[in-house]
This record gives C-alpha cells, sequence and structure tokens, in this order.
C-alpha cells in the first residue's frame, strides 16, 4: 500500500483590516455615549432645580413685593408687542381666509372660524411663543448676568435664598401674566379681525361678535386657558433655570438667554401638542 | 487687680477664636485647590490672606459662609462647624457674617438706597422705616457715599461701587467681615482709601476680618497677621515684617513683582 502524501496548502483567508473601522465606531460610540450623558446630567439638573422652586415656592416666607414687580415687569414690557401681534394675527386671518370663503358663499362663517382658530390655537401659541423670546430670554440674561457678576452668590450670603426670591417669583408671574396675556390678545385678533372683516364689507362690531361667539362655546375656551398656565409656568422654568446655571464669564449670559428662547420654544410646541391630543380625547 | 483682669480679658478676647479651619480641602475635577489646609482667625484681628492667583483664596472663603462645599476637614464659625448645619442653621450664621465680593456684586436693578435696604429688611426685621433710613445714611456717612442714594450702582465709579458694596454689608452689623480682593482693579489712591476703610470698619464695629488679597499695599496697611498661600497650603504665617525681611526666594520675588507692579501702576496713573 503505497501512502501518497498530497501536499496540502493551508489556506488562510484574508480578512479585511477592520481595526481602523472599530477605532472610528468606538470613538464614535464615545462621543454619543458622552452627548447623551451630558443630556442626562441636564435633564437630572433640570428636575433637581425644578423640586427645589417647587419647595421654595411652598415656603411661608414668600416674597409678594417681588412678585408683583415681577408681574408688572411681564405685562409692562410684553403689552405693547402682544397688541401689536394679536391685532395683525386677526386682520392677517380674516384677509386670507375670506376669498376661500367667498368661493363656498360662506362669508358668513368668517367671524366664527376666526374667532375659533384664535382662541383655540393661534391666541395662545402666538402670545406662548412672543413671550418665550421676549420673557425668557429677559429672564436668562437677567439671572445669567447676576450669576457672573456674583450677585447670586451675595444675596446667598446675605441669608436671603435667591431660589425664593428670584426663581420662585418669575416662574409664578409668568404663570399668572401668560394667560392673561393670551386672553388680552384673543380680544385684540378678534377686534383686528372684525377690522379685517371690514375692508372689503361693511359689518357691525355686535353683529360679528354675536356671529362669532354662536360658533366658539365655553369647552373650546376652557382648555385653551388651561393650557397657557403651562405654558407661562414653562417659559418661566426654562429662563430661570438658564440663567441660574449660567456658566463663568460673559459669554455664558448671552448663550443663557439663548438657549433660554429655544427651549421654550419648543417645549411650548411641545406642550401645545399634547394639549391638543388630550384635548381630543377628552371632548 | 483690676489691672490684671483686664490684661487677661484682653489676652482671652486676642486668643478667642473667630474661625477654625482644620484640614481643608477642595478639589475641581482633577484639581487640588486647597490641600489639608489649616487656620485661625482670632477676635478682633485683620488677617490678611495672601497669594498668587489661582492659590485657592477665594475657594477659602467661599467655604466659609457655605457658597463651596469642602471636600474635607471642619470649618468652625463662632463655634459651629458650618459643614453641617442645615439651611436655617445656615441662614443664621450667614447673618453674622459680612462677605464683600471682588466684583462689589451689588444689585445691578436696585437703586443704592435699595441695595442697602434689602439685607437690612431681611436680617433687621424688626427696625422701623425711620430707623431703617438713619442706618442707611450712617453707613454711607461711615464710606463716604452720602449722594449717592438713588443713584444705580451703573453710574457709580470702580472705587465707589466697592465702598458701596462695603455699605451695604457692614449695615447689618457683621461679626466676621471677609473681604475677596478689595483693591482688586483700583488705582493706588482708591486702593489706599479701600484699605482705610478697612481699617475703620474694624474699629468702629469691632469685627474681625479675613482679608483675600495679592495686593501688598493692601496687607501692609490692613494686616495684623499675614499668611501666605502657595498651591492650596500655608507656605508661611507672620507679619508684615516677617514677610519683608524674609530670604525665602518665593517670599522675596512675590514681593517684589508686587512693588514693581505697584510702581508701574503709579507711573501709569501719573
Amino acid at each position: 500500500m503505497v501512502k501518497i502524501r498530497v501536499p496540502v496548502k493551508k489556506i488562510i483567508p484574508k480578512l479585511p483590516d477592520l481595526s481602523k473601522h472599530v477605532i472610528k465606531l468606538s470613538e464614535k460610540t464615545l462621543k454619543e455615549t458622552q452627548k447623551a450623558n451630558a443630556f442626562f446630567l441636564e435633564a437630572g439638573n433640570f428636575f433637581l432645580f425644578l423640586f427645589s422652586a417647587t419647595r421654595e415656592a411652598f415656603s411661608r416666607q414668600f416674597e409678594f413685593k417681588e412678585f408683583l414687580r415681577q408681574c408688572y415687569q411681564i405685562g409692562n414690557k410684553t403689552l405693547p408687542l402682544i397688541s401689536v401681534t394679536g391685532l395683525i394675527m386677526g386682520l392677517v386671518l380674516t384677509i386670507q381666509s375670506r376669498p376661500v370663503l367667498a368661493d363656498f358663499g360662506a362669508v358668513s362663517m368668517l367671524p366664527g372660524m376666526v374667532a375659533l382658530s384664535i382662541i383655540r390655537e393661534m391666541g395662545p401659541v402666538i402670545t406662548a411663543l412672543i413671550c418665550a423670546g421676549k420673557i425668557g430670554s429677559g429672564m436668562g440674561a437677567e439671572l445669567g448676568s447676576m450669576k457672573v457678576t456674583e450677585q447670586i452668590d451675595a444675596m446667598e450670603v446675605s441669608a436671603t435664598n435667591p431660589m425664593r426670591f428670584l426663581v420662585v417669583t418669575r416662574v409664578l408671574a409668568a404663570t399668572l401674566m401668560i394667560p392673561i396675556l393670551v386672553l388680552y390678545a384673543d380680544a385684540l385678533g378678534i377686534m383686528g379681525s372684525w377690522a379685517g372683516a371690514n375692508i372689503k364689507g361693511s359689518v357691525s362690531f355686535t353683529l360679528f361678535i354675536s356671529q362669532a361667539f354662536r360658533v366658539v362655546d365655553f369647552m373650546d375656551f376652557l382648555p385653551a386657558v388651561i393650557k397657557t398656565f403651562f405654558f407661562g409656568a414653562t417659559i418661566g422654568l426654562i429662563g430661570t433655570y438658564k440663567g441660574y446655571t449660567a456658566g463663568k464669564g460673559t459669554e455664558s449670559v448671552g448663550r443663557a438667554a439663548n438657549s433660554a428662547v429655544v427651549m421654550a420654544s419648543l417645549l411650548v410646541i411641545i406642550i401645545d401638542l399634547i394639549a391638543v391630543q388630550v384635548t381630543d380625547m377628552l371632548l | 487687680m483690676a489691672k490684671t483682669e483686664t490684661i487677661i480679658k484682653e489676652t482671652e478676647e486676642t486668643t478667642e477664636k473667630i474661625i477654625e479651619i482644620n484640614n481643608l480641602s477642595k478639589s475641581f475635577a482633577d484639581l487640588d485647590v486647597l490641600k489639608n489646609l489649616s487656620l485661625n482667625l482670632y477676635k478682633g484681628e485683620n488677617l490678611v490672606v495672601l497669594g498668587k492667583s489661582g492659590s485657592g483664596k477665594s475657594v477659602l472663603i467661599k467655604c466659609i459662609v457655605s457658597l463651596l462645599q469642602p471636600d474635607q476637614g471642619t470649618i468652625h464659625v463662632l463655634g459651629k462647624n458650618v459643614v453641617n448645619l442645615n439651611r436655617k442653621e445656615l441662614a443664621a450664621m450667614r447673618e453674622k457674617i459680612g462677605f464683600l465680593f471682588q466684583s462689589g456684586a451689588l444689585y445691578d436693578s436696585m437703586t443704592i438706597k435699595q441695595n442697602l435696604e434689602f439685607p437690612l429688611q431681611r436680617i433687621k426685621k424688626n427696625l422701623t422705616k425711620k430707623e431703617m433710613n438713619e442706618k442707611i445714611e450712617e453707613v454711607l456717612e461711615n464710606v463716604g457715599l452720602t449722594d449717592t442714594l438713588h443713584k444705580m450702582p451703573s453710574e457709580l465709579s470702580g472705587g465707589m461701587r466697592k465702598r458701596a458694596s462695603l455699605a451695604r454689608t457692614i449695615i447689618v452689623d457683621p461679626l466676621i467681615m471677609l473681604y475677596d480682593e478689595p483693591t482688586t482693579g483700583l488705582d493706588p489712591v482708591t486702593s489706599d482709601g479701600i484699605s482705610e476703610l478697612i481699617n475703620e470698619v474694624q474699629e468702629k464695629y469691632k469685627t474681625s476680618s479675613i482679608i483675600i488679597t495679592h495686593d501688598i499695599e493692601c496687607a501692609r496697611a490692613t494686616a495684623d497677621r499675614i499668611i501666605m498661600l502657595q498651591d492650596g497650603e500655608v507656605y508661611m504665617e507672620g507679619d508684615i515684617d516677617d514677610f519683608e525681611n524674609s530670604t525665602d526666594e518665593m517670599i522675596t520675588s512675590f514681593f517684589k513683582q508686587q512693588v514693581h507692579q505697584g510702581q508701574k501702576k503709579i507711573k501709569k496713573n501719573g
């Protein structure tokens, strides 16, 4: 028996060099993890801030004078802006809707349609967005600069709780004032709509209002008002949080103001979406 | 007999510890700012803490008022360890401490009068409106700012702002004063004025003070005792003569540098 030796060639498959990709992937993972960490850290800090503010809100030593001053500041600062926006909002909505309704011969529906859209959606959201820009940035910048120039520390060492004096008063003032500003903007929006209706026609104010409120009922009104309290609280909380936790240097003041506006505006839209869904489910 | 009693009383006063710090450590991330630092502040003295920027001077006094939490060690202020105090106790403790911030930290949105009323309304709650106004006038007179009552902080010069800030600090009659770089950013003449004011405050209000500075002139004018910090540790302790006569290279270079900077400042200001 002859044994034939067949030479066996070992075939070693050439594997692609994955090390580069692995390194790239791990770098990317690390970056993403860091981003996620930063997000969770920020969220954690915000909830701690919220907890602290809530605890101080129920404190016996409420800074009522500062609360009234903040209410006045918020109302006084935004009133001209809200007035113009509210008026134009109603006017534009009417001018834009009129031709479409005229095509269907439904011009008489105009007051009701405009009033409904202003009260339910346009008034609260547009007013809240304007307030997010005006009040949110103001709070972020004011508290941020107070933080940078050690004024918050000075308050703390002079035995005054800055959370109670600066944060609680501003958040509560925004929570109370924004619904009032929304109602005011709604009223001006309807007035603007009446003015718009009179550009190409003639309708008395009494007729316009009676036609408008034939469509709108209390349940259109209530959820819209309730959500504005949440808008106000959110704008106040985000504005004060961003300012209160600003870093060092003047650059951080700008960053605090900017991120307060962006974050508050985004949250207003998200809360609106949730409010609409909840209202839709309940009614 | 009476004389002996007085001497004993005076000695007790000068050795009574107002602040007692033991093995204090504080770090930020990987940076050790204070390392096992121990120091005492005695009743009625002005203790100057000298040191280069970043040596941990400001962190030290911020730990004393609990604006920063130490990692390790104890800080006894008037016999109580501030590290273990709850919020209420801490607020009560802070009422006895005056803190002059480097930037003055006057509230921008308030007039000088409102700035002074702010701590008064919260700490001296029993005062009537008339008594408050009298107190405000008194402290403003003491710091030489009687005509600034209704001005906003932005309308004042750097030196005036420091004075107004000092007035806001002393208005509640603190037992302890902590000065964070009181003369930084001021011209030599105004700096001298602030140093004089620190001595006047000590004399008039019988305060015990810690003065954080890197200004030799301020230290010379105000110090009863000096501690030099280096890398978060006590490098040297003594009076101004000990420091000026020291042959230690670090001390001599620090003093020379400061004198040189002072001369440059004087030339610049004419």
